[in-house]
């Protein structure tokens, strides 16, 4: 439960890193990281950088000076500017110290020779401990005088650190910001771009899958998903209004006919009864083709007026079981003559509620159907089951079957399959069937019988 | 027998007159409700065709006020196609059948026999009779002469029916309707698989067929095997 939680959500997830806004976003915010790096070095470079600069400045030209007076006056001399040095340094921000090779301070206001590496001629930073205690942190030149003796001159970097530390913090804390941000941004703008095009996906999916009725969503906020949800939605109208005349040209056809070949047929009944034997048996086998036809024209009206609406269906509650055994037994004949098994299983108590005649006109349509395919020997059976507050009629052959691409055409209207070309029937019944099914608020819908088909009929439960 | 056709479409009417007549019954016309309620009012007739939409006063008004008025003329109920399908409001105004335009005038003709028999003073039969064949409907025992035939149910209300219009063509719509009590089409020929088991329980090793089929309408059950339904 868990588990299949934590994948749910992951999977979710997934689906959102993989959304081309989030992978933009994370571009985005790599290169405004990285500008943003490149700002903040400049700013360095520009504050606390100018700001060392001096400093070393500085430092070079006082240790540059002492070491002039040394080679120039000599020892005494060096300590006595040192001195002097030390008493102009107002603000207490210089450090001396002149040692000699082991490290005894000859002058200086610093207590001993730090712990550095002896690099001569080098810069070095350290702390050391001023005479009133407190810790300062200071940079320094080192400048060997030859003879073993070394000249140190610093300066309190204190302050020049604290500059650093804040800039750092403020590094720090601003990227990760600007990561923080930009991320979350992004993942919101791909949630909710994912949930629109979700939705879209959806819809055109249900489109897809036959129901063509079906629109997309417009929220009115009149952005670029609107102005796309509107244009397919123009689109979508105008291939109904298209596919609605084919098919209404087809149904004026069938209605239009049917007239005068009803009256044809009934003309040649007549004429066959009085007429002698030989011609007799032609006309009443145009009867028999006239009366074919009408049936064809019959169907794809009776499909045209459950589609439309206009037919008149008389609802009432009915046992699902009770009319799967009527059809059974209606069946049966036909089924032994192809030496096939008939069998039904229904499970419990199966009631909706419908048009009794549609709904067994639907289902005879179904099991003719299997009976046809069925090859002989084999087992043709009904299932009736409910499953999630409907009821789930399965009628099941050991066939042929239809091939998986070819679900969706079946129920169209005329549509025969190359194997069942050579079977009698008018390509009408499973449309009939699918109308019938939509007049109740169900589906039909097909699977793979392993071998064979299986069509299964889903009404609403009473 | 006399009928009455009352039918705004005149080659509609026309058609219908010349069947019935060619059938060996007397027709008797109406163009309009006005003139077919007066005609069914004034005249005895065995049987009206009557058509739901009429010029002056609709079918369905018709009938009612012919049953209110007490008259119980058998009435077969024409609709044109494309109304919405309303054969319980049709039989509900007190039709006995109903059929939709366009029809096989042999679908007409068998319904309108089959009206204009049940009419007739049969009495309340318990025991149906067609030559050496007998049918029981309180006990259901089947026999054809001395031989006892075991049916199943249904097939016993094939037989039942074919037995009460004995010597009338059937039509297999008219089998759906009353022995298996849907209106539907069947895609295969569901109906002659039944009748053709029935005949081979009723007729298989007799001499006399009593079964018949006849093409392009449906099935009679009669002792002489002339197809002809007239």
């Amino acid at each position: 439960m868990l588990a299949e939680r934590a994948r749910s959500v992951a999977s979710r997830f997934g689906a959102l890193v993989r959304t081309s806004t989030f992978q933009l976003t994370l571009f985005y915010t790599g290169l405004f990281s990285v500008s943003a790096a490149l700002l903040a070095m400049f700013f360095y470079w520009s504050t606390i950088g100018l700001l060392l600069r001096e400093t070393d400045a500085t430092l070079k030209a006082e240790v540059t000076g002492l070491a002039e007076q040394y080679l120039e006056h000599g020892l005494q001399r060096l300590v006595q500017v040192i001195v002097h040095r030390m008493g102009n340094d107002q603000s207490g921000s210089m450090v001396y110290l002149f040692a000699t090779r082991d490290n005894q301070p000859l002058a200086g206001n610093l207590l001993e020779w730090p712990r550095i590496e002896a690099d001569v001629d080098g810069w070095v930073e350290f702390s050391h401990r001023r005479a009133d205690g407190r810790i300062l942190p200071t940079r320094a030149r080192v400048y060997g005088l030859g003879d073993g003796l070394h000249l140190l001159v610093g300066r309190n970097i204190e302050q020049l650190q604290q500059l650093r530390q804040v800039f750092n913090r403020a590094l720090v804390l601003g990227v990760g910001l600007i990561f923080v941000l930009a991320t979350g941004g992004g993942l919101l703008m791909s949630s909710r771009l994912l949930k629109r095009v979700g939705a879209m996906t959806a819809a055109t999916g249900d489109i897809v899958a036959g129901q063509l009725d079906r629109r997309l969503e417009i929220r009115g906020t009149g952005d670029e998903f609107d102005e796309l949800a509107t244009r397919v939605n123009i689109m979508l109208d105008r291939l109904a209004a298209l596919l609605a005349t084919v098919r209404h040209v087809s149904d004026n056809i069938a209605h239009d006919l049917r007239t005068p070949l009803t009256r044809l047929r009934n003309r040649l009944e007549l004429a066959a009864r009085d007429a002698p034997a030989a011609v007799r048996d032609e006309l009443e086998a145009s009867v028999e083709d006239a009366d074919q036809l009408l049936a064809t024209f019959a169907a794809l009206l009776r499909i045209a007026r459950i589609e439309s609406g206009s037919y008149d269906a008389q609802y009432e509650p009915l046992d699902v079981g009770t009319l799967v055994n009527d059809a059974i037994e209606l069946y049966l004949g036909v089924a032994q003559d192809k030496r096939l098994a008939l069998h039904a299983e229904v499970e419990g108590r199966a009631v909706v509620r419908g048009d009794r005649n549609l709904l067994f006109q639907a289902l005879t349509n179904l099991l003719d159907n299997a009976i046809k395919h069925a090859p002989a020997g084999s087992l043709v059976k009904i299932v009736v089951g409910l499953a999630g507050g409907g009821v789930v009629i399965d009628v099941k052959d050991a066939g042929a079957g239809i091939p998986i691409g070819e679900y969706e055409r079946v129920t169209q209207r005329f549509t025969r399959l190359d194997q069942s070309r050579s079977l009698p029937g008018s390509g009408l019944g499973l449309s009939l069937v699918k109308a019938v099914a939509e007049l109740h608020h169900g589906t039909l819908s097909f699977s793979d019988n392993a071998p064979g088909l299986c069509a299964s009929l889903k009404l609403p439960a009473a | 027998m006399h009928l009455l056709v009352v039918e705004d479409d005149r080659d509609t009417r026309e058609f219908i007159r010349n069947g019935l007549l060619q059938a060996g019954h007397s027709v008797d016309v109406a163009a309009d409700g006005r003139d077919g309620l007066f005609a069914a009012t004034t005249q005895q007739f065995d049987l009206i065709v009557l058509d739901r939409m009429l010029p002056a006063l609709d079918g369905l008004t018709l009938l009612r006020t012919l049953r209110a008025s007490g008259n119980r003329v058998p009435v077969l109920l024409l609709s044109a196609l494309g109304e919405v399908d309303q054969r319980v409001a049709g039989l509900r105004a007190g039709a006995d059948d109903y059929l939709v335009k366009p029809f096989a005038f042999s679908e007409l003709e068998a319904r309108i026999e089959v009206l204009m028999r049940r009419t007739a003073p049969d009495g309340p039969a318990t025991v149906l009779k067609l030559g050496d064949l007998e049918l029981d409907i309180m006990t259901r025992a089947v026999r054809r002469g001395a031989v006892p035939i075991d049916l199943q149910p249904r097939e016993f209300r094939l037989l039942e029916y074919l037995m009460r219009h004995a010597g009338q063509v059937v039509t297999r719509t008219m089998l759906l309707e009353h022995v298996w009590d849907y209106h539907f089409d069947p895609q295969t020929n569901v109906i002659d698989v039944h009748v053709s088991r029935l005949r081979g329980k009723i007729d298989r090793g007799f001499d006399t067929q009593l079964l018949h089929t006849v093409r392009g309408a449906g099935y009679r059950l009669a002792l002489e095997g002339v197809s002809d339904a007239g």
